[in-house]
């Protein structure tokens, strides 16, 4: 009986404008310029809402530090996602944003201030059915 | 383009309905509002259908209840602004001649499922591991940057929330008809900060329904016919926090420029608004999106008593509001907002809500509002947003 090749477990980004190194230390986030306008957007790209072109675009790598814009702690989320936990907008210097967790404070609003600075650190948050690894990336204050 | 005139309008109380279905509520409602003018169905040239959750065909099931005329019937789905959006498309059937009597129907079913949804495979979703995305987190953060801007505080945006359940204690069709004091709303537990339970909508089914005709046919109908002075849908431009943190505002403030120069009025000229408070967070927003008040004053604007009903605090709430109140403001528009308990009490079936609005306003301009009535009403703005995002603005004339 003929059986499907069992593919070998993979180490994926949770989302895709996380770019993976080697090392955890090595992940970064990456923007797409728009070679046309110059626009700077988070992630991959296809086509430019601000100039309606093509592109082409340039991919970049994002700064690791940023400062929270601003935030919300959230107590209620779909089922099985632990709360309470921070949710923030972090702005990076390259004049973009990321939605992001915050870790290493204890989700209080007395903890947390706008304009706080943050580094970027990556780690393993879950693992699919056929055991493909799924790394995100969270900010903690710097 | 000709003048249009609301002629007939009908809601059913906001609730939950889990025996009947969304087409029968969407039926009553239309034919509620067909009895409201005395217009036969076969009168009717065409069926606008607001509906979400079962778009395709729902304008069609509802007809299979109500009539099956064989008339044109257009679904509409636009995310919150689905009923309003609805309700536009039927303005212009009106407007550009083609037809002359049309009806606009909203309808949701949502049960008890809730804004979040299921999100798909926990295991590589984003949500709670990368950001949030949910409603409440997005009208949180909405909130946030407010307070960012201007240092306002939980206890302003909660107060559209007090304000709100206040207004719906006088509304027989608000799914929720209970008074909330501040430290109720305070206490109740955190949602997503500064949003507390009761500064979040409820969940629940509904429909609306309004017959629109053009305004040189309405007088055979009714001895007060209500203008469409203003019918206004924008969708979000280009930011540059783009898709990270949805924009609520510019959207709302483009819809209103537009509305304000339709109708030859201003904010000054609006004596009530409905507008898109699915987060008590989001009314203060839109207070100053639409210029009832200038930018950063939205939390002086509720305190003051300006946008409650009779342009003041009840006396029972004078002491908990007044630490919060700036006695030398001076309300740019003394628009009441919300008289119907808004969606944070009157509820959010989503595709009813736009149609519900324009309901309302109609009632306060003819003077049938009950308990709850805006005195002298004359003009009356409906605005609503849905994420996305899409953005309708209608300014109603007595």
């Amino acid at each position: 009986m003929a059986e499907a090749a069992t593919a070998t477990p993979e180490t994926r980004p949770l989302v895709p404008h996380l770019k993976l190194g080697e090392t955890r230390d090595q992940d970064y986030l990456a923007g797409s310029r728009c070679q046309n306008c110059g626009t700077l957007y988070v992630g991959p790209r296809q086509f430019c809402a601000k100039c309606s072109s093509q592109g082409p675009f340039a991919t970049e790598r994002l700064s690791s530090n940023g400062e929270v814009y601003v935030w919300s702690i959230i107590h209620q989320s779909r089922p099985g996602i632990p709360t309470p936990y921070i949710a923030a907008v972090v702005d990076l210097p390259e004049g973009v944003a990321v939605n992001a967790n915050i870790l290493g404070v204890e989700p209080k609003p007395e903890n947390m201030h706008f304009g706080m600075k943050v580094k970027m650190e990556t780690e393993k948050v879950s693992e699919d059915r056929e055991g493909n690894s799924y790394i995100a990336y969270h900010f903690v204050p710097a | 383009m000709r003048e249009v005139a609301v002629i007939g309008v009908s809601m059913i109380k906001f609730g939950r309905y889990p025996d009947r279905s969304v087409q029968e509520l969407g039926a009553q409602a239309g034919l509620e509002a067909l009895k409201d003018c005395g217009v036969e169905m076969k009168a009717v040239e065409a069926l606008y259908s607001g509906n979400l959750y079962q778009t395709s065909g729902s304008g069609q099931r509802i007809l299979q209840q109500m009539g099956q005329t064989g008339i044109p019937v257009v679904n509409v789905a636009n995310a919150c602004a689905t009923g309003s959006t609805a309700f536009r498309e039927a303005y212009f059937a009106i407007a550009s001649g083609a037809y002359d009597m049309v009806l606009a129907i909203g309808s949701e079913q949502m049960g008890k499922q809730g804004l979040l949804g299921s999100g798909g495979d926990p295991a590589t979703s984003p949500e709670g591991r990368v950001g949030s995305y949910i409603m409440p987190s997005v009208f949180g953060m909405a909130g946030m940057e407010h307070s960012r801007a201007y240092g306002t505080q939980q206890e302003h945006f909660a107060l559209a929330s007090v304000k709100n359940h206040f207004h719906s204690t006088q509304n027989p069709l608000a799914q929720y008809q209970k008074e909330s004091p501040l430290d109720e709303v305070l206490n109740s537990r955190t949602i997503a900060y500064p949003n507390t339970l009761l500064m979040c909508c409820p969940t629940g089914d509904g429909a609306a329904a309004a017959v629109l005709c053009s305004m040189d046919k309405a007088r055979q109908y009714t001895t007060q016919p209500i203008k469409v002075a203003a019918s206004v849908l924008t969708s979000d431009p280009y930011t540059d926090r783009d898709l990270t943190l949805p924009d609520i505002s510019t959207l709302t403030r483009n819809a209103a420029k537009i509305a304000y120069e339709q109708a030859g009025l201003g904010p000054e000229d609006l004596s009530q608004v409905e507008l898109h408070d699915c987060f008590a967070t989001a009314e203060l927003l839109h207070y100053e999106n639409l210029g009832l008040c200038a930018d950063g004053e939205a939390g002086k604007h509720v305190a003051s008593g300006a946008p409650w009903i009779n342009n003041r605090i009840p006396t029972k709430y004078e002491e908990d509001i007044a630490p919060l109140q700036d006695k030398t403001y001076q309300p740019r528009s003394k628009a009441v907002v919300n008289a119907s308990g808004g969606l944070l009490s009157k509820g959010h079936p989503l595709g009813a809500t736009g149609v519900a609005n324009i309901a309302e306003i109609v009632w306060h301009l003819r003077g049938q509002a009950g308990n709850r009535q805006v005195e002298g009403s004359k003009v009356g703005l409906a605005h609503v947003i849905g994420l996305a995002s899409a953005c309708t603005i209608n300014i109603l004339q007595k």
